[in-house]
């Protein structure tokens, strides 16, 4: 496998964006997601309007990788109610886990996000590229008193 | 420059008879392995010795009155004398076997420091120290009262001896210290340290994990009450680790933990501990790593400590060099005084985790992240950095094609 399909233009560009990089005061929730391993360290906030998740941001550190892929879900999210979220969720870990391969799915659902697909081939920097989706995963269960994703 | 270069070229040992005893150099790919400093990679004798261990005298050590049982206590006491000379201990009960220096330094903390600190005492230790001896420094200043003081570091990245005489006194009852930094690769005065500590009365603990592996060690000459180190560091397996302790004070001290082989007489109340060593091995002990570290010694004296030092030195000095030509780049790591061969960078732009994945894939293995040194890390004012470290089995054209790698870093992470 060549480095540039990890590496790609669609992840370099989100790792340096700042558009969805920003402190949100009035969040309905936020939290941290950490990896002692290697630092990656966001905060992700969100704001949930009658099931609906209105505004997503994050704030952090990390490699090129955890900050692309937490500034995509951001992108992703936004204007989505909390259930879709959740199924992207899904679709997502799905995805990095080699378990959902159909690209015509991934794309639709995934839209940019589907650039991580090649992740799955390098177990060392898994935890990097789903450490937003984990947080985001976390923050759904605790507002809606249900379970994580698997 | 032309001393360091004529060293890598005449490294005063057989280099290619050297890289023929690592297995993991015929690995297709290859693999350029810069990351001893986390673990070295294993000779076959080490290998082979360890097989044979478990082939032909394996038993329980210390117990039973049969012949494998004999062969396997015949082992351990043959290592840990081993041990004892190549460090050059006055007595061989003064080497007490561990699972590694993390646990070597747990010792210490769970028996003598929790035995002797209390309220308005002094542990010092200092700014580099890896977290094992760090968190457990920290244990016992929350368990006894006694506060915990940190000696800095100098601009150049050493340890600053002016602000260690200035914080040191007679409340200090601990100096704990790395004699060589597993991320900067400083090599404070350790001699000097332990001195001035004396003077004082206070108890002195060596991490000596980064230093045992590169320049002979001689712990009567250091006059150290405690050293730790770890055997895979140093071409042993995982899993085998030394606490060299002072007889009069492991004499004196708690046992560790508790256990068959570790007592005396066991009454239905109480017991007696067994003399020291054994005092600090409760249960049955690893002989087939002890039988590794004793072989991996011989490996390592028949290169020469010596040649070794000078050898990783000239690495280490040529990759300082050649990381110096590149742009924007940091590197902590001294430049004057003795230092090992661990050198700490980061590419300005480029997370280390995204240098370390894109070194991996042109077959260079380095460390990324915080090195188990975070409150160093928080001082350097990085996350994180990216740390190549030598051993004397590395050559300067592995190192030529880390710096190469290194320029697609630049590449892929599109920094210009
Ligand atoms: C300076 C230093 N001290 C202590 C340790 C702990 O060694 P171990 O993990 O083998 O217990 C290490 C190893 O990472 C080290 O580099």
């Amino acid at each position: 496998m060549d480095l540039r399909q990890i590496y790609s233009q669609i992840i370099m560009e989100n790792s340096r964006s700042n558009r969805h990089r920003y402190e949100m005061p009035d969040a309905t929730a936020t939290e941290r997601g950490y990896n002692p391993s290697c630092g990656d360290d966001i905060h992700l906030s969100i704001k949930i309007e009658d099931d609906v998740i209105t505004d997503a941001s994050f704030t952090g550190t990390g490699c090129a990788i955890s900050q692309a892929s937490t500034s995509l879900l951001c992108g992703l999210i936004k204007g989505k109610p909390v259930t879709e979220a959740k199924e992207l969720i899904k679709t997502f870990l799905g995805m990095i886990k080699g378990e959902i391969t159909d690209d015509s799915i991934l794309e639709e659902e995934l839209e940019d996000a589907v650039a991580f697909k090649n992740i799955s081939t390098m177990p060392q920097r898994v935890r990097c590229a789903v450490l937003a989706w984990r947080t985001l995963d976390l923050i759904i269960a605790k507002e809606t008193g249900t379970e994580m994703t698997e | 420059m032309d001393a360091i270069l004529e060293k890598l070229t005449n490294p005063g040992f057989d280099l290619e008879k050297v890289r023929s005893d690592f297995a993991y150099l015929e690995l297709e790919g290859p693999i350029i392995y810069l990351d001893n400093a986390a673990t070295t990679q294993r000779p076959n004798q080490v290998i082979d010795r360890m097989s044979d261990f478990y082939r032909f005298e394996n038993g329980n050590p210390l117990r039973g009155a049969h012949r494998l049982g004999a062969a396997a206590t015949e082992a351990m006491v043959n290592s840990r004398a081993r041990v004892a000379k190549f460090i050059n201990s006055k007595s061989v009960r003064e080497i007490i076997f561990t699972r590694n220096a993390s646990e070597a330094l747990n010792l210490v903390t769970y028996t003598w420091a929790l035995d002797n600190l209390k309220p308005g005492d002094q542990i010092l230790i200092t700014r580099m120290e890896h977290h094992s001896n760090f968190v457990n420094w920290q244990f016992a200043a929350q368990k006894t009262g006694a506060e915990l003081s940190f000696i800095e570091l100098t601009s150049d990245y050493q340890l600053d001896m002016a602000d260690y005489k200035s914080k040191i006194s007679e409340r200090t009852k601990v100096v704990a210290f790395s004699a060589a930094s597993n991320v900067l690769g400083t090599m404070p005065d350790t001699r000097e340290i332990i001195k001035i500590a004396k003077q004082h009365g206070a108890l002195t603990v060596v991490d000596a994990a980064q230093l045992v592996p590169h320049i002979k060690v001689d712990v009567q000459d250091l006059d150290c009450d405690f050293l730790a180190f770890s055997g895979h560091k140093m071409l042993a397996p995982l899993g085998i680790g030394v606490l060299y302790g002072k007889a009069e004070i492991l004499n004196k001290i708690s046992p560790f933990q508790y256990g068959g082989e570790m007592i005396e007489y066991v009454e239905d109340q109480s017991s007696t501990y067994a003399e020291i060593p054994y005092k600090f091995e409760a249960g049955t002990q690893d002989v087939g790593g002890m039988v590794g570290l004793a072989t991996a010694i011989d490996y390592l004296e028949d290169v020469g400590l010596t040649n070794i030092a000078e050898y990783e030195a000239a690495l280490a000095d040529y990759c300082v060099a050649e990381l110096e030509q590149l742009p924007d780049l940091e590197i902590y790591h001294p430049r004057q005084g003795v230092k090992g061969p661990a050198i700490a960078f980061n590419v300005m732009g480029a997370h280390p985790h995204d240098v370390a994945t894109i070194l991996d894939y042109h077959g260079v293995a380095i460390r990324a992240g915080h090195h188990c040194t975070q409150p160093l890390h928080r001082y350097l004012g990085q996350n994180s950095t990216n740390r190549v470290s030598f051993a004397f089995y590395n050559t300067k054209q592995e190192i030529d094609l880390f710096i190469e790698a290194l320029h697609d870093v630049r590449d892929i992470m599109q920094l210009g």
